[in-house]
């Protein structure tokens, strides 16, 4: 199954040997008057198969790099390139068109990617199972719950059968106990897939739970602060010693960068 | 739950990782199966499945019985209430006979028409008419209702002008019509689709402005950009308010051309509902002017209850924006 989703995009980035690469990316909003600067010269790669969370208190820019990277705005300089063709975004609202099955949702996606009308079908059934929502194809979207939107939204990401997905917190309107399960979900789909994840998420314990490597944004320009490597054999779970541990250490930095803030 | 703790010594490298150097360029390709999780996936998905059991929504459909006794019993009371209270005004002799037919000479009246035979030419006459005029203002209205949407110039032009004509009423092009086209068919539809068209494009242009921004970045993301990204999700989007534009349009067509057809005379223009309700006044006879009030009310609420109103149900409820879905 794995072999399948993303075989295409994985052999045209085995060579790139990354996924993404940001290589000093600035980013300014406003005219030549009131110019501020956003991100300031990041430089960031996010290796084939990578789990990799951006973590940064408000105003760090975390969902101005996403979009950066997503391709929906352009760097005000440095480049960003990725070789597995355009990556799939998943907002933190799961944005499924209600005028749309959960079904027809995903077969819109694979519509646009190219996919030719009778293999549709059978391909939107697959990503909802690997979702776990096999009996989902024909609900609409106001008749699942908050938890199952997201599956949905997962999948439907999934089916641009990209090589890369941009996350902007797309956990971070859901109850704890279902929240806790999509972490179980991501880490399952991620690790049977070639996909490379570029997680954004304000919320430390969610980050240890499920990166490889975290990395923390300064705010007010945006820039990489600081980065840990997490070797936390998977499955983790939120409330395991080794997560609160780091989790402890990792706040007490962002703390320190947030207070920053307030001394001048 | 309990026994799914992990070892909390942290592998080699994951506190002291953290020297403050990024780590550009990863290298190759990560070895996943380090981080595969452990086969427990019963645990997961029995959970999954409770927690979309708890949270899934329950759509109830109302059976037979209750859509009649909540949705045709209190129509049909309010018209048997009217008809009594009528028929009780004309036993008290409240106005004279010549003034208040009751409602067994307006019924005659109807048979009468079915006898002659030309009921339904009438009001087929004035249907077609009116449905003719509406198609036309849907094709005119659906595209202006596009441009002044997208295009900000246009919108700036002729945005104010078209939601000003909303409030002028349509009787007022008749004599203008009647002028430049002549008393003929033309002139009719002309005032149909002055009153038609500025709902219908309007109609469009409220439901364009309401399509949330995430739409459409989700939609770009996806690869639905310029005339695709139109038409897979700025339309459908839209939908609601194009309906609603389309019921406020028909009911529009159908009450300029009932104006139309009573101010504008002409044997060129054949009986409709309009011209029989006058003919009906010039010969004083009151059950047929009641007649002809009540044919023009029933087959303007019947187009809406056959067309207008299940489409509009269908497009909210398929969104779950009608409060009975929730």
């Amino acid at each position: 199954m794995a072999d399948t989703l993303t075989s295409a995009a994985a052999q045209a980035v085995d060579s790139a040997a990354h996924a993404a690469r940001l290589d000093h990316v600035s980013k300014a909003f406003g005219g030549p008057g009131g110019r501020q600067l956003v991100l300031d010269d990041i430089t960031l790669d996010v290796a084939p198969g990578e789990f990799v969370c951006l973590l940064g208190a408000s105003g760090c820019g975390k969902s101005t790099l996403l979009n950066l990277v997503a391709g929906l705005d352009k760097p005000s300089a440095g480049s960003i390139t990725t070789p597995g063709g355009r990556p799939a975004l998943m907002f933190q609202e799961h944005a499924l068109f209600p005028w749309l099955t959960a079904g027809k949702n995903i077969e819109l996606t694979l519509r646009l990617r190219g996919m030719p009308r009778d293999r549709r079908r059978g391909e939107a059934e697959r990503l909802l199972s690997l979702v776990r929502l096999g009996g989902a194809y024909g609900k609409r979207v106001h008749e699942l719950s908050g938890g199952m939107r997201q599956r949905v939204a997962l999948a439907r990401a999934l089916a641009q059968d990209s090589q890369l997905l941009l996350m902007d917190e797309p956990f971070a309107a859901l109850d704890a106990i279902t929240r806790d399960v999509l972490h179980d979900e991501l880490t399952r789909i991620w690790s049977e897939t070639d996909l490379s994840v570029l997680f954004v998420t304000h919320n430390v314990r969610e980050a240890v739970r499920l990166a490889q490597r975290v990395v923390l944004l300064s705010s007010r320009p945006g820039r990489i602060n600081r980065e840990w490597r997490i070797d936390i054999p998977q499955p983790r779970r939120i409330e395991d010693a080794a997560v609160a541990d780091l989790s402890v250490e990792i706040t007490e930095e962002l703390r320190g960068e947030i207070r920053r803030h307030g001394q001048h | 739950m309990a026994s799914t703790e992990t070892d909390p010594t942290p592998g080699p490298g994951a506190p002291d990782a953290g020297d403050g150097t990024p780590q550009q360029a990863a290298g190759p390709v990560l070895d996943k199966a380090a981080d595969r999780p452990a086969p427990a996936g019963n645990d997961l998905s029995g959970l999954e499945a409770g927690l979309d059991a708890l949270d899934a929504v329950t759509i109830r459909r109302a059976s037979v019985g209750q859509v009649l006794l909540k949705k045709v019993l209190p129509p049909v009371t309010a018209i048997v209430l009217v008809l009594v209270v009528w028929q009780l005004a004309v036993w008290g002799k409240v106005a004279d006979p010549t003034k208040l037919p009751s409602p067994s000479e307006v019924g005659s009246e109807l048979a009468d028409r079915w006898r002659a035979g030309d009921l339904f030419s009438i009001i087929w006459t004035s249907l077609s008419r009116g449905l003719l005029g509406f198609l036309a203002a849907l094709a005119i209205g659906t595209p202006l209702g596009l441009l002044v949407a997208r295009v900000p110039f246009v919108r700036a032009a002729i945005g104010p002008i078209l939601s000003g004509l909303q409030s002028l009423p349509s009787v007022a092009w008749v004599p203008a019509a009647v002028i430049w086209l002549g008393i003929e068919d033309s002139a009719m539809y002309a005032v149909i689709l002055l009153g038609a068209v500025p709902s219908i494009a309007n109609g469009l242009v409220a439901g364009i402005d309401q399509v949330p921004p995430l739409y459409l970045r989700a939609g770009r993301t996806i690869g639905a950009t310029g005339l695709r990204g139109a038409w897979y999700i700025l339309l459908p989007a839209a939908l609601p308010g194009y309906v609603a534009g389309l019921k406020q349009g028909w009911a529009f067509s159908w009450r300029s051309l009932m104006a139309a057809e009573l101010i504008a005379s002409s044997p060129d223009l054949g009986v409709g509902l309009g011209r029989y309700l006058e003919n009906m006044r010039e010969g004083s006879d009151m059950a047929g002017v009641f007649l002809g009030i009540l044919l023009i009310l029933v087959v303007g609420i019947a187009i809406d209850l056959l067309i207008f109103s299940p489409l509009e149900r269908w497009v909210l409820r398929s969104r779950g924006l009608t409060a009975r879905s929730q």
